[in-house]
């Protein structure tokens, strides 16, 4: 038997993609967060010493000879609003329909992307730190490196919805604001590890 | 004019069987169609339970004598029992589960497919491959303390790949839950399970990317320095946490919704108190914050007031409400029983039964984290991590055997199933309890030879191999029950528990595209709401 139930008409979208951005996002947020959790604990757990004088108590953590870059990590935590304020250009050019408005947008995000990761090449270059140099330059490398991956993702992402804008794509704003979902998401977990890594090092 | 007569039946005949074979498993590899893809995790999740059963069953053996019985040399021993805990947590619980609710949620919700089914697809082949290098890597002496440094880092990339595959499945199952639901379907009628479902995709969303993020300073770490993280003798230290509690608490939310979904259903009636079932599986999942953490929140009374009252707050927020979910969503699940008039199956008995092995498991977590029993780092804990997987394994069995009609098209016997529910009940008590009582006479966790304490150390660990054994067996009689009902046993009916949910709207077993047409739904039970009015349409 087979029981009948009433039939409905055909159901509205329901954004599936944004809701499984959104969720996505939250998910490589715990990465970030539990990265960043662990670094804080190495960093509370380094030994301690007492300076030459005798005056100070050293942590080893950050060995002396290491200075971070700061301009160029400046210019990420910068240049990430930019992107998201990019990707909501995209986002509101879709909703009007204006693809021409909307590929620009998309194309500024895809190459401030590409920026960012040029900046976190110089601040590798700029530090000279091997990468089995010691605790401090294995975990830098590991949690900014996780970072890059997800930046290149979120470039990828760019890409994907300009080559879909420029393709023709009319009615893409799913996938457009699912795009500036993520890019807000790589603006604030970006913001979280500056702090973190960068300035409280 | 010539033509060539070709027919189907000849061409099939001529490939032979090798490549019919082939065909088939090609299409097992390549198919985006829920059910198969939850089928594939639920068969592997079982082989795991297999073999999990097997290594418990002998470290049984071996802690018998652990002065002198020498089955694992030392670090063989280490190795094993690194692939024991993967296998319990990643290999059998979470995906069992996560394979029932691939399978079955897009039916309840009333879709024609699971949101994002090539990302189901992938989870899949992600966990297999990721499980597969785990094996590989402690067979090769490269799990945590192994010798072999270039397979101490394909573990690690093996787990991270499991966890990676359990997020995607997970991903697409809380998507599904949240977007593709029937017209009507708010989220407060979504059923229970479905909604179990939910909760736990999002609980695993939410804590294994913690577990990723420290493989990945680990992998970097062991790959490169070995400073930071003290190489590979450590990583348990660091990972431990994955593959014990509450980590298994995260995963079992998904089996509590199974009792809260076949209950009623075995009662005859709708569920009395609906709203309380879906607050205590969301109750369950305050373990996220204690997974999160990855620390263990112990209370100690031992100190001033004021140090008491602030471990009291964490510990009853990470091991308290977990253990009130539980039992919320037991007790409500069974109070829809004095409500009806139940007839007891074989599905609800493994059900029930697991799902208080799973209170037991919950209630020793809390035991185990008061700081005066001493109880950390005990067998205690060992057996709190069997008693929530083997309690999860029955419950998953029972959800099979439930759901069966529509993943097979065939009703399990009822009496042998019964029969197999008491079987697996003993083997869950007997694998687990002897290690409760081991526990408080201070035998250590995750060892198996080395040590000694005033006790009959030869009862209680021959007892937990004994059990491992019952589970063994409880598992291969459901198998050989399922195979046996497959080849031999008679088409299921579409409705043959007089179900409340949209999966008993179509045909046994569910067809490839779930649903002929969109069915408008404005209730909890659906398919109770329509059954006085007798038609027998196709939806």
């Amino acid at each position: 038997m087979t029981i009948a139930l009433p039939a409905a008409p055909q159901a509205a979208p329901r954004r599936q993609l944004f809701v499984a951005t959104a969720l996505a996002c939250a998910s490589a947020f715990m990465i970030i967060i539990g990265m960043v959790a662990m670094w804080m604990k190495f960093r509370a757990g380094a030994p301690t010493r007492d300076s030459a004088d005798g005056l100070y108590v050293i942590k080893d953590w950050l060995p002396a000879s290491i200075t971070i870059p700061e301009v160029a990590a400046n210019v990420m935590l910068t240049t990430f609003p930019v992107v998201a304020l990019m990707a909501q250009w995209a986002s509101y050019s879709a909703k009007r329909r204006d693809s021409q408005h909307r590929s620009l947008a998309l194309a500024i995000c895809a190459v401030l992307g590409i920026a960012v990761v040029n900046c976190q090449a110089a601040i590798y270059a700029q530090m000279e730190i091997g990468l089995a140099d010691g605790a401090y330059q294995t975990m830098f490398y590991a949690i900014t490196g996780a970072m890059l991956l997800l930046v290149v993702g979120g470039i990828a992402f760019s890409f994907v919805a300009l080559f879909r804008s420029v393709g023709g794509r009319e009615d893409d704003t799913d996938v457009v604001n699912s795009h500036a979902l993520y890019w807000y998401f790589l603006t604030a977990a970006f913001t979280v590890l500056w702090f973190f890594v960068y300035v409280q090092k | 004019m010539t033509t060539i007569d070709n027919p189907v039946g000849a061409s099939t005949q001529a490939q032979g069987f090798g490549s019919s074979f082939v065909i088939a498993l090609g299409k097992w590899m390549t198919s985006s169609d829920h059910k198969k893809i939850g089928r594939l995790f639920i068969g592997c999740a079982l082989f795991t339970a297999v073999s999990t059963s097997i290594i418990g069953a002998v470290f049984g053996l071996e802690r018998m004598s652990p002065a002198q019985m020498d089955i694992f040399d030392g670090d063989a021993a280490i190795q094993l029992i690194s692939l024991y805990r993967f296998d319990l947590v990643l290999g059998l619980l979470a995906p069992l589960f996560l394979g029932i609710a691939l399978a079955i949620v897009p039916l309840q919700l009333g879709s024609r497919a699971i949101a994002f089914p090539r990302l189901a697809q992938l989870s899949f082949w992600s966990w297999l491959f990721g499980s597969l290098m785990v094996a590989i890597a402690i067979i090769g002496n490269g799990g945590p303390g192994g010798g072999q440094a270039d397979l101490v880092d394909m573990y690690l990339l093996g787990v991270g790949l499991a966890a990676a595959g359990i997020l995607a499945g997970s991903l697409s199952v809380a998507t599904s839950v949240l977007t593709a639901r029937a017209p009507g379907m708010t989220l407060d009628i979504v059923p229970a399970f479905s909604w179990g479902a939910l909760v736990g995709s999002v609980a695993s969303l939410l804590t294994l990317p913690v577990a990723i993020g420290t493989i990945i300073y680990l992998y970097v770490d062991h790959t490169h320095a070995k400073v930071a993280f003290g190489g590979n003798k450590a990583i348990d230290d660091h990972l431990g946490w994955v593959f014990g509690q509450p980590m298994t608490i995260v995963f079992v939310v998904i089996a509590l919704g199974v009792l809260a979904d076949i209950a009623p259903v075995t009662a005859g009636v709708r569920q009395p108190q609906r709203p309380v079932v879906l607050a205590g599986l969301g109750l369950v999942t305050t373990a996220v914050l204690g997974a999160a953490t990855q620390s263990a929140h112990m209370l100690n009374w031992s100190g001033a007031t004021s140090d008491t009252v602030k471990s009291a707050i964490p510990f009853l927020i990470f091991n308290g409400l977990p253990l009130l979910g539980i039992f919320v969503v037991i007790a409500t699940s069974l109070l829809s029983l004095k409500f009806g008039s139940p007839k007891v199956s074989g599905a609800f008995a493994f059900a029930s039964l697991g799902a208080f092995m799973i209170l037991v498991g919950a209630a020793g977590n809390f035991v185990a984290h008061i700081q005066q029993a001493n109880l950390a780092g005990t067998a205690f804990t060992e057996g709190v991590t069997v008693y929530f997987v083997f309690g999860g394994l029955l419950v998953g069995l029972g959800a099979l055997a439930h759901w069966s009609p529509k993943l097979w098209g065939r009703v399990l016997d009822e009496k042998a199933l019964l029969g197999l529910s008491a079987l697996g009940l003993l083997g869950t008590i007997a694998s687990s309890f002897p290690l409760f009582i081991a526990g408080f006479a201070n035998q250590p966790a995750d060892v198996v030879n080395g040590f000694d304490y005033d006790g009959p150390i030869a009862l209680w660990n021959g007892l937990a191999g004994i059990g491992n054994v019952l589970i063994l067996v409880t598992v291969i009689g459901f198998v050989a029950l399922l195979l046996a009902a497959i080849r031999n046993g008679a088409q299921a009916s579409d409705d043959p528990w007089n179900g409340h949910s949209l999966e008993w709207a179509i045909p046994s077993p569910a067809p490839l595209n779930n649903f002929e047409a969109l069915a408008h739904v404005n209730s909890s039970e659906p398919v109770l709401d329509a059954k006085p009015s007798g038609k027998e349409v196709t939806v």
